[in-house]
């Protein structure tokens, strides 16, 4: 299984601004120390070895992960997602790409919930449109069709939904039992956050993939945080919303339906679990801050392991692939 | 988890000793209780001795946060002294740091404390 990102930011889509990509050039520029490149291919190889904040960027688009339990070919292909944020622009970008738009494909997309950045990329996501598509969207919220709808309503959006041409259909889940979707096994569970939440265990022959975005712990609850070690127990991977800083989740952020870096180390290590992705990044964060975000949460993890094994840590960035 | 308590003038002293996380939080959380209701414009100041603190999770900061959010607007002082490496590192990386003042020595937090130009 294959965990891929194409959204990874929080609330609302962020992009490089002109200034801050002429400075990772001048970076770049410096740290070549005049060294010439006989072509592109030699000058990305280069790229490849200065430190990431230089040469790359963590990206700005919201939520959207996909799971990729097979390489897809050219043939009909059933796709996995997390969430329909931004990132399911590109992705469907990719798909078509990949495919054409004649090759009927299957979307299996299982939703936290339908706040907007969650939700904004379906109206830009090109297999929706094209007949012979089949959508299946699942959550546990109640309202969650008219949520897709009503973003492409009048006056919000030119093309109504029910223009789309693939075969949609919601499918509603319950929190705490157990599905088997797309060889997957899936477990919804409730989580804290205005509105309400859900996240995913998906687990394929002995893999286990969490999806724990929009997620706050209010940490007044012996019984609420072992609830989460068992959501997250054994588990290969965890994708955890880390908007916050632990000072700000508790006071300032209180009830804003946000997490912590400190949290996800805490849950995955009583967890048991071997890999953390710190998600959902803060939009005012820039690269430089994610990174230090990242370098401070693999510290904790050291600090704090004992004679456990190591958590990996991983701060997402859109195009992120981790192999499970 | 123990919590000893010693008032020197103005100031509660307070020193938890050993692993403060989410099973003991809560307990933690009530044992500093009365002395976070005491601290005050016109209570004592609270010193949290943590040099024998082993290790605090993300639940025992809470608590350290919710006695400041009582206390310093009703116009009482919250600092901590005397941390550990690890729990300094630990302050830093939550931002705790950031919340209340952090002295190297329970003796400079017990003298700034004591200052009354300090101020609130």
């Amino acid at each position: 299984m294959r965990a891929r990102f194409w959204g990874t930011r929080g609330s609302l889509p962020v992009a490089l601004t002109a200034a801050e990509v002429k400075h990772k050039v001048a970076q770049a520029l410096l740290l070549a120390g005049g060294r010439s490149f006989k072509d592109q291919a030699e000058a990305e190889t280069y790229a490849a070895t200065l430190p990431f904040t230089t040469a790359q960027t963590f990206g700005g688009n919201t939520s959207c992960v996909e799971l990729e339990l097979q390489p897809p070919g050219k043939d009909a292909h059933e796709y996995i997602l997390c969430d329909a944020g931004s990132g399911l622009r590109p992705f469907g970008n990719a798909v078509l790409a990949r495919h054409g738009p004649k090759t009927p494909n299957v979307f299996h997309i299982f939703m936290s919930h339908p706040h907007w950045d969650h939700i904004m990329g379906f109206p830009f996501f090109t297999p929706a449109y094209i007949p012979g598509n089949r959508l299946r969207i699942y959550g546990c919220h109640s309202g969650l069709e008219e949520a897709f709808r009503r973003q492409q309503a009048p006056p919000s959006f030119p093309v109504d939904f029910d223009y789309l041409g693939a075969d949609i259909e919601f499918i509603q889940l319950e929190p705490g039992q157990r599905y088997d979707i797309a060889g997957l096994r899936v477990t919804p569970k409730l989580q804290l956050h205005g509105g309400d939440s859900y996240g995913y265990r998906f687990e394929r022959q002995g893999k286990v993939v969490v999806y724990s975005t929009d997620s706050e712990h209010k940490l007044d609850s012996a019984e609420e945080t072992e609830s989460f070690v068992r959501f997250f127990f054994g588990a290969d991977l965890v994708i955890f919303d880390a908007m916050y800083s632990l000072a700000d989740a508790v006071s300032v952020k209180e009830d804003w339906g946000h997490s912590s870096n400190m949290v996800g180390v805490e849950l995955c290590q009583l967890a048991g679990a071997r890999h953390l992705v710190l998600f959902h990044h803060e939009p005012v964060f820039k690269d430089a801050k994610i990174a230090e975000i990242e370098a401070e949460t693999r510290r904790l993890e050291a600090l704090t392991r004992q004679d456990a094994p190591q958590l990996t840590i991983s701060a997402a960035y859109d195009g992120l692939e981790i192999d499970l | 988890m123990e919590l000893n308590a010693a008032q020197k003038n103005n100031i509660v002293v307070l020193a938890p000793r050993g692993r403060i996380d989410h099973l003991n939080a809560d307990a933690f959380g009530k044992a500093v209780a009365p002395h976070v209701e005491a601290c005050n414009k016109d209570g004592p100041r609270l010193l949290f001795d943590l040099s024998s603190l082993e290790y605090i999770s993300s639940a025992g900061l809470r608590i350290l946060m919710l006695a400041s959010k009582r206390a310093i607007p009703a116009g009482g002082r919250i600092g901590v002294a005397a941390p550990t490496a690890l729990v300094r590192e630990i302050l830093e990386i939550s931002r705790f740091d950031l919340v209340f003042p952090v002295f190297d020595t329970v003796n400079a937090g017990l003298a700034s404390f004591a200052d009354p130009a300090a101020g609130h």
